[in-house]
Parts: structure tokens; C-alpha cells; sequence
């Protein structure tokens, strides 16, 4: 504890500083043009489709500055809760009580569905199996199936992948498929299910693991993993996750993309929600992978 | 005890002589230096006694709100109300205990390979380098432990995925090492030359007198130096986050360490960001928080409390 007096001291050093920039900068901002500065925070599986529309954005607008992070649904929806952010990135829905803690700050939270995204089941390259029905994959996920030779593969163990559970596909993998859109259902993932923090992270294990399964976003899915055919059931038609098929709804793991925002926005907000919905950013939605609006 | 308090005794008129020679001639400047100082020595306690009442004023509704033995579940799903910490508390131990198995007898031997049988210009090219691993930050360890360990271990072992326990362990003792190495090393500088000599003049051979003489002589710096690199092993997140899979299942037999584990410290990171604040789910991440403060607490405490009786019984001998 010998530092804590330094560490202190610097502390106090560094605000003080703070205080000074900030102090010396605000004339100077007032007299050029008012920046504004836009918060976003949310879903990892937005993040990258965000941060294209914010760079964008800012290049159109210079005076507005963006801020994109990521974290996941639940954290941004947290954010915009406690008021941190001005808009969240969500790739579920706002729960129940999610909204009931926003209103209790006074304010009720207002949906935008900005595109729409497939869920891709995804595996190694190496693994000879390329479909799957809807129930296998549920009981791969919740470990009914433990071996590759059960659905027609090799003779190898699976190794479940998934999101943590504060990510949005994590909890819509959950409910479409693991519980196959059963609200009664209680089916839960298999506990030896790896959890891991990042998309990337489940790309870089599949790659290398050809005893591996995983989903991702399809804006995510890249050359280094195989996406499974799916079909609901053993009498439809098994259909890989694309941009068309999602548009046409014959893949069955796809959802809609959301941005919420505190109140009805306004301002900067405002603009920037309305050129979202416009045909230059939702160009960029389908340069990402994403499946645009209509 | 009494020997400690005799000494006290003697050391009592000896303070006071001192304190009122510096009466005499006291000036304010010295008075607010030994302030600062006091306060220095105290914030120590008052932070550690602050960060506990946190810990507990956030954790403890966690009881009221479920009943203790769903914290004993087997089961850590949160997001269904799954509050079972048994998963997690296995899943820090399995992997701290791994870690400590390779990091201390690892740590040890290079230690006394650089204090006591290194020549002298290897010893200062390695001392550094030692500390350089020491300061690669924990996300670029866990980067390697991805890209690199993980396909590794899963090639050489022949397990279903390299994102295990054992992952983890190895990168923990990495981590931990030379901090074990750094202590240890010192402690072996401070043992005098002349009981290295006497032992050798005795007949001793270096081996002997390394592992007879000189290591027991350090012990308590040898000590030290292990629990300390525990202690970043225990409280590492980035790390074990990114390599050990996060798969909250219970530890079963021996090759749990080659199972892909949950800790606890990855867990409050993974999940804290996400909580409403007040939720059940956030009181019971403070339980876990509580749990490894306590965990850490027992540690050193038990640690003190073995240097402090080799302490005693040294001073014993030598009387």
C-alpha cells in the first residue's frame, strides 16, 4: 500500500489536468461549429455494421461524432437504461423487464428494426456433415447427441460452442432453436457448452477444431467455417443461410436487428435514425452480410 | 508469544528515548510528513475494511432473495435463474491448483538456477528477462493461448477441444512464474555467503548445501514468493476468460483439468457488464466477488501464519 499516496497524488494530478484541457478547449469549440457526440453501445453482433454506418456518417456529417462499442444486447439495453448511451444495439428484443426498470426512470424506450440477420449454424471445413434438421441440432446443443457418428459424421466427440450469455444470439439461439420456439420448453444448453466471449473467438476455435459447432451471425461467417443446411423438420427441404434466403424467409434461424433509444429521439439522434433507414446505409447493410430492410 | 512481547518491553523505553529527543526539536514539516506517513500505513486497512463492507453490503440481499441451497445448484445458468456456484468455485480451484503445480516447482528451480548456480554474467541477462515475462500483459498471453497452446494441446493430448483447464493452467503458471522467480531469487541473494561456505566446508556438495542450507535459510522469502504468485494465478481473468472455454460444469476425476472450466473471476467479468444493477443475478455476482475475497484472505492468512511461526522458531534456535 506503499503507492497508494502516489497513486493518489496522480489522481488528482490527472483531473486536475482534465479540468484545465476541458476548461481551455470549450471556448474554442464554440466559436467553429457545435460538434455532437453520439453514444452507441450494444449487440457484438452489430457492432460492425454500427461502426460502417457511424464512419459513414461522420464523413457526410463531420460535425457529429460517433462513438460505437460493443459488449453485447444486454449490455447496451443496460447503458441506455442508466442513461450512458443515446442509443443501444440490440440483436433480441428488449425483455419485459428491461422495459419495466427503463420506465421506472421515466421514460419508455422506443424500437427501431434496422435490418435483419440469419443465424448460421457453422462447423469446420474438415466435417463431412453439411445438414442438419432443426430437433438435431437442438439435442447437439442441449447434449443429447454427443458423437459426430450420431448425425451421420465421422466418429468424433462435439464440442459445443456458444456465445456468452449476455449476447442477443445467444438468447435467440436459445429459444429458436435449443427450445425450437417452445415457450414451455425448459431445455437448457449442455453445461460442457463452451462459452466464449466473442465472435471471433468461436470463428478461431472452429477453424482450427474439427470436432467444433458453433453459430454466429451471418455478417460474421467467413471462408475459414462451413454453415449447415437446416430444415425444420425431416419432411422440409434443408436450406443453407444466404442473404436471399433470409429475404424470403425460407431459412428458419433469422431475426431482425434492433436500435432503442430513451423517449422518442431527437436531434442528432433523430437524423441519424432516419438516415439509417435510408438507401446508402442500408446499402451497407448487405456490403456486411446483413440482410437490409425492405 | 512471550518472546515477541519481551522484545517489546525492550524495545518500549528505547521509543520513548527517541521520541522525546525528537520532541525537542520538532518542526512542522516533520510532523506533517509522519502524518502522511501514518495515514499511508492506515489507508491500507481502511481500503481493505472499505472494499469488504462494499462486498458485503452488495452481496449479502443475495439470501434474502434465494434460498442459500440453489447457491449449491449444480447448475450456472443465471439468465434462468440458475445461481449454483459450485461450478465456478471448482472450475478457479481446479485450474489455481494446476497452475501452482507447474508454476512452483518451475519457478523454484529456476530461481535457485539463477541465485545459486548460474555464472554471474548468465545471471544478470536472465534476471531481466525474467521480469520482462513477467510484464507481457495478460491479453496478448491469452492471444498466444488461442492461437498457439489451445491447438496444441488438443493435437499432442488428443482431447476434443484445447480450450481447457490445463490451457488455462499453463498460461496462469507463465504468468505466475516469474513473479516466483523474481521473489525467490531475491530471498536467495539475502542468505549470507558465509552459511553457503560453512556448509561447504563441511563437506557439503552444492547440491546438498542448496537444497540443506540455503534454501531453508530463505524459506519464508521462498514462501512468499509463492503465495504472491498464487495470488495473480487465483485473481487472473483476462487470461483464463479467453482460453479455458467458460463451460460452467462441475469438475469430475482426473481428467477435470482437461475439461474446458468456468472460473470465478471470468465469470463476474463476463456477466457484470450486463446486469440491471439490484437484480438478483447482480447480488449473487457479488457473492462470488465476496467468495474470492475470503478465498484470498485464507490464503495469505494462512500463509502470515506459517512465516510467522518459522519466524519464531528461528529466533528460538538461534537464542
Amino acid at each position: 500500500m506503499k503507492c497508494s499516496g502516489y497513486l493518489l497524488a496522480l489522481a488528482i494530478a490527472v483531473f486536475t489536468l482534465g479540468a484545465c484541457d476541458s476548461g481551455r478547449q470549450q471556448p474554442n469549440s464554440e466559436q467553429t461549429v457545435e460538434t455532437v457526440t453520439l453514444i452507441n453501445k450494444g449487440s457484438d453482433t452489430i457492432v460492425n455494421l454500427a461502426l460502417a454506418w457511424a464512419e459513414a456518417y461522420q464523413k457526410m456529417r463531420p460535425n457529429v461524432s460517433i462513438s460505437v462499442t460493443g459488449g453485447g444486447s444486454g449490455t447496451g439495453i443496460a447503458a441506455l437504461i442508466n442513461s450512458t448511451v443515446d442509443i443501444a444495439n440490440a440483436s433480441r428484443r428488449m425483455k419485459n423487464k428491461e422495459i419495466a426498470n427503463a420506465e421506472e426512470t421515466g421514460v419508455t424506450p422506443v424500437e427501431f428494426v434496422i435490418a435483419s440477420d440469419g443465424i448460421a449454424v457453422i462447423v469446420n471445413p474438415e466435417n463431412p456433415v453439411d445438414k442438419l434438421t432443426l430437433q438435431q441440432v437442438s439435442d447437439i446443443f442441449s447434449g443429447k447427441i454427443n458423437n459426430w457418428s450420431e448425425v451421420d459424421g465421422d466418429d468424433f466427440p462435439i464440442v459445443r460452442l456458444s456465445r456468452e450469455v449476455n449476447s442477443g444470439t445467444h438468447v435467440y439461439f436459445l429459444e429458436t432453436v435449443v427450445r425450437m420456439g417452445d415457450k414451455k420448453d425448459e431445455t437448457l444448453f449442455s453445461t460442457s457448452t463452451l462459452l466464449l466471449p466473442s465472435s471471433e473467438g468461436i470463428t478461431t476455435e472452429i477453424s482450427q477444431n474439427r470436432n467444433a459447432i458453433g453459430y454466429d451471425g451471418l455478417g460474421y461467417v467467413t471462408d475459414a467455417v462451413k454453415t449447415i443446411a437446416i430444415a425444420v423438420d425431416d419432411t422440409s427441404p434443408y436450406v443453407s443461410p444466404t442473404v436471399e434466403t433470409v429475404v424470403d424467409t425460407t431459412y428458419p434461424v433469422s431475426r431482425s436487428l434492433y436500435m432503442y433509444t430513451l423517449g422518442e429521439p431527437t436531434g442528432a439522434t433523430r437524423d441519424y435514425l432516419d438516415w439509417i433507414f435510408g438507401p446508402d446505409a442500408q446499402a451497407i447493410v448487405k456490403e456486411l452480410g446483413f440482410v437490409p430492410l425492405e | 508469544m512471550s518472546r515477541r512481547f519481551t522484545r517489546q518491553l525492550e524495545d518500549g523505553p528505547r521509543d520513548m528515548t527517541v521520541s522525546t529527543r525528537k520532541a525537542t526539536r520538532r518542526n512542522p514539516f516533520e510532523i506533517l510528513l509522519e502524518t502522511l506517513v501514518r495515514v499511508a500505513g492506515y489507508s491500507a486497512v481502511v481500503f481493505v475494511a472499505l472494499i469488504f463492507v462494499f462486498l458485503m453490503r452488495e452481496a449479502l440481499p443475495t439470501f434474502n432473495e434465494i434460498e442459500t441451497d440453489e447457491l449449491f445448484n449444480r447448475r450456472w445458468y443465471p439468465i434462468e435463474d440458475y445461481f449454483g456456484i459450485l461450478p465456478l468455485l471448482f472450475g478457479s480451484l481446479v485450474i489455481t491448483l494446476g497452475a501452482a503445480l507447474i508454476a512452483i516447482p518451475f519457478g523454484l528451480m529456476t530461481a535457485v538456477y539463477i541465485a545459486e548456480i548460474a555464472p554471474r554474467w548468465l545471471r544478470e541477462l536472465l534476471k531481466p528477462l525474467v521480469e520482462v515475462l513477467g510484464g507481457i500483459p495478460s491479453v496478448v498471453l491469452g492471444f498466444l493461448g488461442i492461437l498457439v497452446l489451445a491447438p496444441l494441446i488438443r493435437r499432442i493430448l488428443h482431447v476434443p477441444t484445447g480450450l481447457t483447464a490445463f490451457t488455462g493452467a499453463v498460461l496462469l503458471a507463465g504468468m505466475a512464474i516469474p513473479t516466483i522467480v523474481s521473489v525467490a531469487e531475491d530471498a536467495l541473494d539475502t542468505v549470507p555467503k558465509a552459511y553457503r561456505d560453512a556448509a561447504l566446508a563441511l563437506g557439503a556438495t552444492h547440491w546438498q548445501t542448496i537444497w540443506r542450507v540455503t534454501l531453508p535459510a530463505a524459506r519464508s522469502g521462498v514462501l512468499t514468493a509463492t503465495m504472491l504468485g498464487i495470488g495473480r494465478a487465483i485473481g487472473e481473468t483476462m487470461t483464463v476468460m479467453m482460453v479455458t472455454g467458460n463451460a460452467p460444469q462441475i469438475p469430475a476425476g482426473l481428467n477435470a483439468l482437461f475439461m474446458p472450466l468456468r472460473t470465478m473471476t471470468a465469470t463476474i467479468a463476463a456477466e457484470m457488464g450486463e446486469v440491471a444493477s439490484g437484480s438478483v443475478h447482480y447480488h449473487v455476482l457479488f457473492t462470488i466477488g465476496l467468495t474470492l475475497f475470503l478465498i484470498s484472505l485464507a490464503v495469505n492468512l494462512t500463509a502470515s501464519a506459517v512465516l510467522f511461526r518459522a519466524r519464531r522458531r528461528a529466533e528460538r534456535l538461534l537464542s
